[in-house]
């Protein structure tokens, strides 16, 4: 059976490993962006904090994600929770080193115009910090986003579905047609995620500057 | 009034004080001018008086209330920042950046909205063109109002402004100072200035406060200090042409004097010459019945007859009467003129002032101080 012809059989499926990747990628960048700023923040406002935030998001990107994965068997089991934890865990070290540089790079007057108005600490995180920081953050969430799409194949592994279950189902049926099925989607699904991200970035550059 | 006693900051680290022991008071309604070189503390005085920086020692009191025991956020909100480097807002429109404040003290939509307009246009921005602009998108001249409009928008009764019109050409910077001068006239806020510039400070300042490595050197009205320089270091800042520069600090309308004779548009030549007589004069200044200035007469024409309407010449040296005597100055030598017509605002006619006034001015001004 041709390649073409394969996808055109299974598109059902591939359709829906598909849908299962985006959410479990969705999903984990949601509770990573959350969690991520707030670290950034945190790491921004605090600079003993930053010293001990910034190192620790930095050293667990070391550790290989199947190793994570096998770590947090015993504290979660196998499945969903452990593979967006894994996920988020990739996620923050981009997020939270944006969030951080991209608020400790705002120019100083605009700080010092917006206290010397009057403007609270919160007026001045939410509508000077944050709005000014905003490419930078997008700038980092992209890289995970691309970053946790690739991770994310691994992730079936336990079991939870997505398009790496064609690269593991066709490694263990020695089926070409499969593995190449997922491995291209997980690509388009970079580039597309990329792009969109890149374009959402530039808007605020403009937005910003 | 600002009562400022014994300040001084000592940033850590440092061994010299950035300010040292500084005591200044500023009367309501006055512009204090801080000027001196580069380092000598004056950005540093500014944001103690609204606590950005706190003091090492001293005091500072607004209306008799020691700003150390004010929030610092009700403080701020009433007193006008205009910071050094601008600092609009890059990311917000040309409205939003003038709205800030009036959006956080929560005014209701429309009363922010009047406001941000009428300050747009108070700076000479049009609103329909400017307001959804961003800073980026101006010149520096129009930041530099933006950035003044933004910080009187809660029409704060002190402002605190740090070189405004810095960032600007020469011909703008001038401009600029004029139309604030005009403003500050009707709006008499109690305003600490500061610059580098001499000239800016004796053109914008009711009191001029020279400091010198932290330290203030000399505390006096413009003319005082022009008059009798402390020292040495002052001399120097002032520059050689002390008396040219008193010239800068008297307006056209604090020494115009009425026209001998002034014509009625509807007079005829025959009405001219009963109320002047055969007394020779230059010229027949015309006005209409609302006190506009139409031009002049020469008198040459008056052997003619009828009405004068078709005989009125335009009046070339003309000013207005808020306009200084060195520029009046300026303006009778480029037009070649030894009078010269000074209106208001709309063009009233209000006197004239001839070359032999100004001499008398530059000279009983030295007079006055030797
Ligand atoms: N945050 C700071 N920390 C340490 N030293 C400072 C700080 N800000 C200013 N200084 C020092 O204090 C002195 C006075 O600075 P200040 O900014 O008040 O000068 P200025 O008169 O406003 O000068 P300029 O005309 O250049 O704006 C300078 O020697 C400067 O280096
Ligand atoms: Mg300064």
């Amino acid at each position: 059976m041709g390649f073409i012809e394969f996808l055109f059989t299974r598109n059902q499926m591939v359709l829906r490993l598909l849908l299962e990747h985006i959410w479990l990628v969705l999903f984990a960048i949601i509770i990573a962006i959350i969690v991520g700023v707030f670290l950034g923040l945190i790491s921004a406002y605090y600079p003993i904090i930053s010293k001990i935030i910034l190192p620790f998001t930095q050293i667990t990107m070391t550790v290989p994600s199947i190793a994570l994965m096998g770590i947090l068997i015993p504290l979660v089991g196998i499945g969903m929770i452990n593979a967006i934890i894994c996920l988020v865990v990739y996620s923050l070290l981009s997020i939270v080193r944006n969030t951080y540089t991209g608020i400790k790079e705002i120019p100083e007057e605009y700080i010092e115009a917006a206290r010397g108005m009057g403007m609270t600490k919160r007026w001045i995180l939410f509508k000077i910090k944050l709005p000014l920081a905003l490419p930078v953050i997008i700038a980092g969430v992209r890289t995970s986003i691309v970053m946790i799409i690739g991770i994310g194949a691994i992730m079936s592994y336990i079991g939870v579905g997505g398009l790496g279950d064609l690269i593991f189902r066709g490694i263990a049926r020695t089926s070409r047609n499969m593995i190449l099925t997922g491995a291209i989607f997980v690509s388009i699904l970079s580039i597309v995620t990329d792009f969109f991200f890149g374009k959402l970035e530039n808007y605020f550059v403009k937005k910003t500057s | 009034m600002i009562r400022i006693k014994n300040l001084t900051k000592i940033y850590p680290g440092a061994e010299i004080p950035a300010v040292d022991n500084l005591n200044l008071e500023i009367g309501e309604g006055e512009t204090c001018v801080l000027v001196g070189p580069s380092g000598c503390g004056k950005t540093t005085t500014l944001k103690m008086i609204n606590k950005l920086i706190i003091p090492t020692e001293g005091t500072i009191l607004i209306d008799g209330e020691n700003v150390l025991k004010v929030d610092p956020i009700e403080l701020r909100r009433n007193i006008g920042y205009v910071i050094q480097e601008i600092g609009l807002f890059p990311h917000m429109t040309i409205f939003e950046n003038i709205a800030t404040v009036s959006n956080e003290l929560n005014w209701p939509k429309d009363k922010i909205k009047d406001r941000v307009y009428e300050l747009m246009e108070l700076m000479d921005l049009d609103p329909e063109i400017y307001r959804n602009r961003r800073p980026s998108d101006l010149s520096g001249g129009q930041r530099q109002r933006v950035g003044v409009a933004r910080a009187m928008a809660a029409n704060p009764p002190v402002m605190l402004m740090d070189e405004p019109f810095g960032a600007v050409d020469p011909i703008t910077r001038g401009r600029l100072q004029d139309e604030f001068l005009n403003l500050q006239e009707k709006l008499k806020k109690t305003i600490i200035f500061v610059t580098h510039d001499i000239n800016e400070a004796l053109k914008m300042g009711t009191k001029i406060a020279v400091m010198r490595g932290g330290k203030l050197v000399q505390y006096t009205s413009p003319d005082g200090l022009l008059a009798q320089p402390e020292n040495e270091f002052v001399e120097d800042l002032i520059g050689g042409d002390s008396t040219l520069k008193r010239l800068h600090l008297v307006l056209a309308k604090e020494v115009m004097k009425n026209p001998l004779y002034v014509a009625r548009d509807s007079d005829s030549i025959a009405d001219i010459k009963a109320k002047i007589g055969d007394k020779p004069k230059s010229k027949i200044y015309v006005t209409d019945s609302e006190n506009t200035l139409m031009g002049y007469l020469p008198y040459a024409q008056l052997k003619r007859e009828g009405s004068i309407n078709s005989l009125i010449q335009p009046v070339k040296a003309k000013i207005a009467d808020y306009t200084r005597l060195s520029e009046a100055l300026s303006e009778m030598l480029s037009v070649g003129n030894s009078m010269i017509c000074v209106v208001d605002d709309d063009n009233n006619f209000k006197g004239v002032i001839s070359l032999q006034d100004i001499l008398d001015t530059a000279k009983s001004e030295s007079e006055i101080h030797s």
